[in-house]
């Protein structure tokens, strides 16, 4: 057996001096080269731990082998047997939490690249076009509440098993956060409109601008015929600090930047009609992805400088490690230990800069994390002019509080059993209106055991497909 | 997209369109409103769910051109479609079941009073419309809203109709004179809104009021759409759009909805530098 490469190969990445000031994708992808070098670091385990740590359990092992006979085709048809959006996943996992973190050359060196090899094998057949004949499903209806990972792939599976299925999206658009959240600098928005359209030539009909709850309400899906119903609405509703100056002009919610930037395509204002606003200088409060996202793309849309105010130590921040490299590159500023007190206005209501408090680890608590507390006197002003809140979001009450006897916990998440069934007969839930905002992944991995879920109830009433 | 099924000029800047929607008309309520895209890649922006017909599917709008948007709408004709209507968003206005009503409408506001009138008139409850221009010319749905109401009453700037002055005046004299007024309902620009309440707290008249701050989504996805309520914030989309007169805080409200302006001119500049194109 050759020698193993204990490093991964790296993936090309646009220059950061360059990639800060425009919205193409910062990661280039693997050349066929680089790919075939990557996939021949998989020692083919007999027993690939790899797998256990995908939410989805794509067949990571043979999709690697195909590559390594050269096969992509093979890999692609492999990996849709598990997962619909690939070229999304490949992505947007964080790999280093999940399939690679098991992978066995993680213990002595670095893990294949599996990611960044699935991205690979989607793109590859993204771009000789993937020519699906389109299917035209006659089974029992069922209805999907939001096209964000959760309900796409619901949808997907059920088409999959024969069902007639129409998916009711809020906004304009589907791909949820997909669409609206992750800049296209991550994430470009034709790939997810590519894999959306896999998912329509499985049958699915796709119906934008039904807000379920306000019309048609769900009691109104099970009585027009949909045999059941399932709720991917994710975790939208952004959350506030209720700390003064928050309604001044410059304060946005990160969903409403990121929003207008992405859905709306403010950054190409004004050729397209809505505009977005971002000061020279710029704070996000946060550190998760979401703020990762927020302050990257403030540097595209015009800051001079960006930054994070975060309140707790690096070692507490959720974004994946790779975001968090890429803005360091990008020059964007943390302030960690800053806690934000209150948005200082110009006289004009509009913002003048943040008040902030410096804070110090204290005695780790009984969890053994160090909680951080305010360094007495230590108040300082940010000279900012824009402040985007990223403090995380919660499940949407439009559609629980249109259902009488869905249960919903006491934070708004839907509950659910371990399969997807709600308190209430026919309807299901998954996704982050169950789990509260979680990743791409864990939402696709709940929209499939809905499916199955639903599949498997019906058939007990014989109402499944065939039955 | 969405069937304009009938258009019709109220003024040379304000028109009314029945629109082909039937998920709307289907579970639409006096004081819900509707957010359309009119192209692509188009804006959002909200109004109001003027009137509606279930068993026909459509939904009445009146559009005053204030920008680029109102004006993309506006040039719109029958039998040309809207790319995206959503709606019904919002919770319905809680309508009084019995007593005296003063409705006060302003520009487009006039337009949302009239399902507000005949839900209130097949209660029973006698309504008085209070309506406002700058002159006759911009006077609009009188005739409409006077069959739905007890009695009607005009304001224009320039006396060219009515009473000269503002609806405010009208409402003042009314409250002056001794009328009984249980409820006032207010529709229109923020400014005009602000002064009705102001009109009516003395009396301690209950008095609501449909806020139009900026929006995006308009499912409680963005948060642009906030106001502050007695002190707390809530979000106009869906937790209104209509609140009590007496605690929004219309100050902020007001600056709120300005943040946009020289944006919102470089718009039309660019445009109309280009010919307004469709
Ligand atoms: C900025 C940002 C960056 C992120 N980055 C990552 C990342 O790098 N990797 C990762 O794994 N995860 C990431 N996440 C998290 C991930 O995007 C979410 O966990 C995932 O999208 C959840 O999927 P979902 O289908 O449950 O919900 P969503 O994606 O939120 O989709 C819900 C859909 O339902 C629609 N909807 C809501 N209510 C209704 C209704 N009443 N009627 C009809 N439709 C409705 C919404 O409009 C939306 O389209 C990020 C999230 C954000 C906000
Ligand atoms: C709940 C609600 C109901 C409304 N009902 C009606 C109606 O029935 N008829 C009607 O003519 N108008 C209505 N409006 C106002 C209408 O939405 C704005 O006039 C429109 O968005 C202006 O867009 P524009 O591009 O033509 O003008 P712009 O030049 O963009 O803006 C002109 C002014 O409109 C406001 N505005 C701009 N963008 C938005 C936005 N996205 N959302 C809300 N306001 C904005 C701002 O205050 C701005 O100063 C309503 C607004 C709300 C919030
Ligand atoms: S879907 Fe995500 S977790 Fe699963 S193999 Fe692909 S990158 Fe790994
Ligand atoms: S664990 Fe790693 S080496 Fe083993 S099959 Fe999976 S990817 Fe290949
Ligand atoms: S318009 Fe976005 S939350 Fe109201």
């Amino acid at each position: 057996m050759p020698k193993i490469r204990p490093e991964r190969l790296t993936m090309p990445v646009q220059d950061p001096k360059e990639r800060r000031r425009n919205f193409r994708e910062v990661a280039l992808g693997f050349t066929p080269e680089l790919a075939r070098e990557e996939a021949e670091r998989c020692i083919q385990c007999k027993n690939p731990f790899c797998e256990d740590g995908c939410p989805v359990h794509v067949p990571i092992r043979e999709f690697i082998d195909l590559l390594q006979r050269d096969d992509p085709q093979g890999a692609l048809a492999a990996i849709l047997r598990t997962n619909a959006l690939p070229a999304v996943c490949g992505r947007v996992c964080p790999q280093e939490d999940q399939c690679e973190k098991l992978c066995v050359l993680a213990k002595r060196y670095q893990p294949v690249a599996i990611g960044r090899l699935e991205r690979y094998v989607a793109d590859l057949a993204r771009d000789a076009g993937r020519a699906v004949a389109p299917r035209r499903p006659r089974g029992p209806r069922v209805a999907v509440v939001g096209g964000g990972p959760a309900g796409l792939t619901a949808a997907g599976t059920l088409a999959g098993f024969g069902y007639r299925v129409t998916l009711f999206e809020a906004l304009h658009t589907v791909g949820g956060v997909l669409m609206y959240g992750i800049p296209e600098f991550r994430l470009p928005k034709d790939i997810v409109r590519a894999e959306v359209e896999g998912i329509q030539a499985l049958g699915v009909e796709i119906r934008t601008d039904a807000v379920v709850g306000q019309s048609p309400t769900v009691d109104e899906l099970l009585e027009e015929g949909y045999e059941a119903v399932f709720l991917g609405t994710g975790a939208g509703l952004p959350r506030f600090l209720h700390i003064p100056g928050e309604n001044l002009d410059g304060v946005y919610s990160a969903n409403e930047f990121l929003t207008r930037v992405n859905l709306m395509g403010a950054w190409r204002f004004p050729e397209w009609d809505t505009p977005v606003r971002v000061g020279r200088r710029v704070a996000v409060i946060g550190a998760g992805n979401t703020a990762m996202d927020a302050v990257r793309t403030a540097l595209r849309v015009g800051a001079e400088e960006a930054m994070i105010v975060y309140r707790r130590s690096p070692a507490e921040m959720t974004a994946r490690h790779e975001e968090y490299e890429h803005a360091v590159e990008e020059g964007v500023q943390f302030r960690f230990l800053t806690n934000p007190q209150r948005i200082l206005d110009d006289g004009e209501g509009r913002v003048r800069g943040l008040e902030v408090l410096t804070m110090e680890l204290g005695e780790p608590d009984r969890s053994g994390r160090c909680r951080p507390v305010p360094v007495a006197g230590s108040e300082h002003v940010l000279a900012v002019d824009t402040v985007i809140l990223a403090l995380g979001t919660s499940p949407n009450p439009v559609v629980s509080r249109s259902l009488e006897g869905l249960e919903v916990a006491e934070w708004g998440g839907i509950r659910t059993d371990e399969h997807g069934a709600t308190s209430r007969l026919r309807v299901y839930a998954g996704g982050d209106a169950v789990t509260g905002a979680a990743t791409v992944i864990l939402a696709m991995g709940a929209g499939k055991r809905a499916a199955q879920a639903i599949h498997r109830d019906l058939a007990q009433r014989g109402e499944a497909v065939g039955g | 997209m969405f069937k304009i099924l009938h258009k019709r000029l109220l003024t040379g800047v304000t028109k009314l369109f029945v629109v082909e929607a039937p998920l709307v008309a289907r579970r639409a309520q006096p004081g819900q409103f509707l957010i359309v895209r009119v192209r692509e890649p188009g804006e959002r922006i909200p109004l109001t769910i003027a009137d509606y017909d279930r068993s026909a599917g459509t939904v009445t709008i009146v559009v005053q051109e204030v920008g680029k948007t109102t004006r993309l709408l506006g040039a719109l004709e029958e039998g040309e479609a809207i790319l995206d209507v959503v709606g019904p968003l919002g919770r319905p206005a809680e309508l009084p079941e019995t007593g005296r009503v003063v409705l006060v409408g302003g520009g487009f506001g006039v337009a949302p009073l009239l399902p507000k009138a005949r839900a209130l008139k097949e209660r029973g409850v006698h309504v008085t419309s209070v309506i406002g221009a700058r002159n006759a010319d911009l006077v609009i749905l009188e005739e409409e809203l006077g069959a739905r109401s007890d009695r009607m009453l005009v304001a224009t700037d320039d006396g060219s109709r009515g009473r000269k002055g503002l609806v405010t005046d009208v409402l003042r004299d009314l409250l002056d004179a001794g009328e009984v007024v249980d409820e006032v309902i207010a529709i229109g620009p923020m400014i005009m809104m602000q002064a009705v309440a102001e009109a009516t707290r003395p009396a301690g008249i209950r008095t609501l009021v449909s806020v139009n701050p900026i929006m995006v989504d308009g499912t409680g996805m963005c948060g642009a759409c906030r106001v502050t309520v007695g002190g707390q914030t809530r979000f106009a989309c869906v937790d209104g759009p209509i609140f009590d007169g007496h605690a929004v805080d219309f100050a902020e409200a007001i600056r709120r909805g300005r943040m946009y302006r020289a944006e919102e001119q470089e718009a039309l500049r660019v445009w109309e530098a280009a010919g307004c194109p469709r």
